[in-house]
């Protein structure tokens, strides 16, 4: 191991290793952030969940928009697969079928960013635990 | 760089290890690597979360679903459905004993709602033996900023502006003491950590160390630097080997990186920190003894003064501080005075763990501002007094402290509010008990421990206390007189007033305590010669009912002594001379005919 030689020093290798530990920070008060809940069951990843979630992770950090993203198992919807529940702090949970990069890239920017409403919402209809 | 998705923290305390929590982490990673997710899923092992009770607990994020009460094989089904399908492992989830909910964050749960982690920042949330995750908690930025940006007196400054209070017990200033030892000269001064946690029931600082040791490393190069001591000691005892072995890798890790040793961060600054043993003496947790120990002679106190900061180890000027106390430094530093003194009491400022032990729900470790109640402690966080039970009182402070009953619940705890109603903080034991518990057998097994414990050097103390549990003993067996009362008073309060250091000073606390809450147990021990409780074997006897025995022979058969006579189909009798109370005649009456009066 290297020796850190000054308190700059320090403070580089910190933000360096904080991004390891950022999916931590956040769990910890996951209400104000922005929770994104892929659905990653058989049906999803077929349809390519797998790659939109990857996208989600990649672009939202790139972005600079705190978010959580985890998968879950089926939400049920198989006929608009993959689909996505976002939660905006404040705000209802709001689910988003048949979501490809594309369809991503419009929920990040717009419903995200700027809480436009886009297309594919499918209207809730079950209670989670939490 | 990989990139984990998703972090499943393993709870690795001395508390959850026991309950197989190694094996746990190592099941969860084959399982990962069966599904060929080893880049997307992270398994670290952290320090304690507290939550004893239900251990070994298993956290998974970034959903904080907190698992408890987790068996090594439970974790293929953890990855599998969990990890892989998006479900909630249902029954490994926390239930609330009230109302029978399930919670998965540990956010929603009582036992949390109400704690601040300042001490306990770190534990269960990074690997104790990794550096990297403490520096990207903020570690060693607080020692970074002292050297860099603060001189010696500035810091001393900081640090009694936050109100920070020692907390082995003493309650002693911080900021004074630091400022006492930075101002004798001396070609080489010491920095010690007091490792050296005899309370029984509590194990706070066994947690941080085993959870968090960077910190105290950190605070006591922090402190080094403005006593101007080049060398600290951290004193623990032997039977803690996971934290002298996570001390011992963060030691190693710290000297590594340059963050101990010579010119620390490029500031000139040298500190290094080595590690003394102790044989577990309860005395050694008093600063004088934990020195002459240190210094390879019998672990004995002697007279203050002179204090330590002027002639300590060696001779030379020495602080020495509590585990808990230094967990404290590096925050306040970082966040400054007027954050830390806005949280607690009006003169006790921050937070104070405790160990909340004994029968109640949810047994472990917290975190507090000073100020809480107990009632707030035992039964919101504590989740009340197990099975339903009535409670009796709380013992605060280890075998120096006393017994409060329910009419100090809603005593804030702080230092000086427990002192006033016959109690005190001490380490942070808080040890609960029930209708069931004896309080005249509880001062004696406090006593049995502080005459075990006691060095023999003051006679107050080595003689003293040993009367003092003839006579309680006497009284458990029944034999004891009014007169015995007043000398159990008397007696305790020459020991109190003699006695040369804390131990002796303070042992006498648990018998004047229950002699002033609990009189009426005290004379129904000596007048009526019974133990409400039922604990004092020796008041107790064994009946039997007449109007329910139905003469099945039973109890006669099984009775080892053969104390039981009567005929078939008719009700039989207990010889209470023969009577060896071993309660199998209880146990085997299937007509509840048989019980204790």
């Amino acid at each position: 191991m290297a020796k850190v030689k000054s308190l700059a020093d320090l403070r580089r290798m910190k933000e360096e290793l904080q991004s390891k530990m950022d999916l931590r920070e956040k769990s910890n008060d996951p209400e104000s952030l922005v929770q994104i809940k892929v659905a990653m069951a058989t049906c999803g990843i077929a349809s390519g969940a797998k790659e939109v979630m990857e996208f989600l992770i990649e672009e939202t950090a790139k972005r600079g928009i705190k978010t959580i993203v985890t998968q879950t198992g089926c939400m049920g919807y198989c006929y608009a697969e993959p689909t996505i529940e976002v939660k905006v702090p404040g705000k209802e949970p709001i689910v988003f079928g048949d979501v490809d990069i594309k369809k991503a890239d419009q929920i990040v920017e717009k419903y995200i960013k700027n809480g436009e409403l886009v297309d594919g919402i499918i209207p809730v209809n079950y209670k989670t635990l939490d | 760089m990989e990139k984990y998705k998703m972090h499943i923290l393993v709870c690795g305390g001395t508390g959850c290890r026991a309950s197989a929590s190694e094996a746990i982490q190592n099941n969860l990673q084959d399982a990962i690597a069966a599904k060929g997710l080893e880049d997307e899923v992270q398994v670290v092992m952290t320090g304690c979360f507290g939550f004893c009770e239900k251990g070994p607990i298993v956290k998974i994020l970034p959903d904080n679903t907190f698992y408890v009460e987790v068996k090594p094989e439970d974790a293929e089904e953890l990855i599998e459905e969990h990890i892989i399908k998006g479900r909630k492992v249902m029954r490994l989830l926390y239930v609330d004993p009230e109302n029978k909910e399930v919670i998965s964050d540990s956010k929603h749960m009582g036992f949390y709602k109400k704690q601040i982690r300042i001490a306990l920042r770190n534990c269960g949330f990074i690997n104790p033996e990794n550096v990297d995750e403490y520096i990207a908690r903020d570690g060693y930025a607080a020692l970074g900023k002292c050297l860099a940006e603060m001189t010696p007196q500035t810091v001393i400054d900081e640090i009694k502006e936050s109100g920070l209070r020692g907390r082995g017990g003493g309650g002693f200033p911080t900021g004074l003491k630091w400022e006492f030892a930075a101002k004798n000269e001396a070609d080489q001064k010491y920095v010690v950590c007091n490792a050296d946690e005899g309370d029984p029931g509590a194990f706070m600082d066994r947690s941080i160390l085993e959870g968090d040791p960077h910190s105290v490393l950190e605070a006591m190069a922090i402190c080094g630097y403005t006593m101007g001591a080049d060398k600290g000691l951290i004193y623990i005892r032997a039977e803690y080997p996971l934290a002298i072995t996570r001390l011992k890798v963060a030691i190693k890790q710290a000297r590594e990186y340059g963050l101990l040793g010579n010119d620390i961060l490029g500031s000139g600054f040298n500190f290094d920190v080595e590690m003394r043993y102790g044989a577990g003496a309860f005395v050694c947790g008093e600063e004088t003894a934990l020195i002459h120990s240190m210094e390879g002679l019998r672990g004995e106190p002697t007279v203050k003064p002179p204090f330590p900061a002027e002639s300590g180890y060696n001779g030379k000027p020495t602080n020495v501080n509590n585990v808990e106390t230094f967990a404290n430094i590096p925050v306040i530093i970082n966040k400054g005075a007027n954050w830390f003194n806005k949280i607690g009491s009006e003169k006790a400022k921050g937070t104070k763990v405790f160990a909340l032990a004994g029968k109640i729900n949810n047994v472990g470790l917290i975190e507090v501002p000073m100020g809480t109640t107990l009632r707030e402690v035992i039964y919101e966080i504590g989740g009340g007094i197990k099975d339903g039970k009535k409670f009796k009182a709380v013992q605060t402070g280890g075998p120096s402290g006393g017994c409060l009953t329910e009419k100090h619940l809603d005593t804030p705890i702080d230092f000086d509010n427990l002192i006033a109603v016959g109690s005190m903080m001490g380490s942070g034991g808080m040890i609960v008990m029930d209708e069931d518990d004896c309080m005249v057998s509880m001062a004696k097994f406090y006593l049995e421990f502080t005459v075990e414990e006691s060095c023999g050097k003051c006679t107050p103390c080595r003689i003293g206390n040993k009367r003092l549990h003839e006579i309680l003993h006497k009284i458990t067996l029944g034999e004891g007189t009014k007169e015995d009362l007043d000398l159990l008073r008397n007696l305790s309060t020459v020991i109190k007033d003699t006695s040369l250091c804390g131990l002796g000073q303070t042992s006498p606390n648990p018998v004047l305590s229950t002699l002033d809450n609990f009189y009426d147990e005290y004379i129904s021990h000596v007048e009526d010669h019974k133990c409400a409780a039922g604990q004092c074997k020796a008041l107790m006897q064994y009946v039997i009912d007449p109007e329910l025995c139905v003469g099945c022979t039973l109890c006669s058969r099984n009775c080892p002594v053969d104390c039981i006579s009567g005929e078939r189909k008719e009700a039989h009798l207990i010889d209470t001379s023969k009577c060896i109370k071993c309660g199998a005649c209880m146990e085997k009456c299937k007509f509840n005919a048989i019980s204790i009066q």
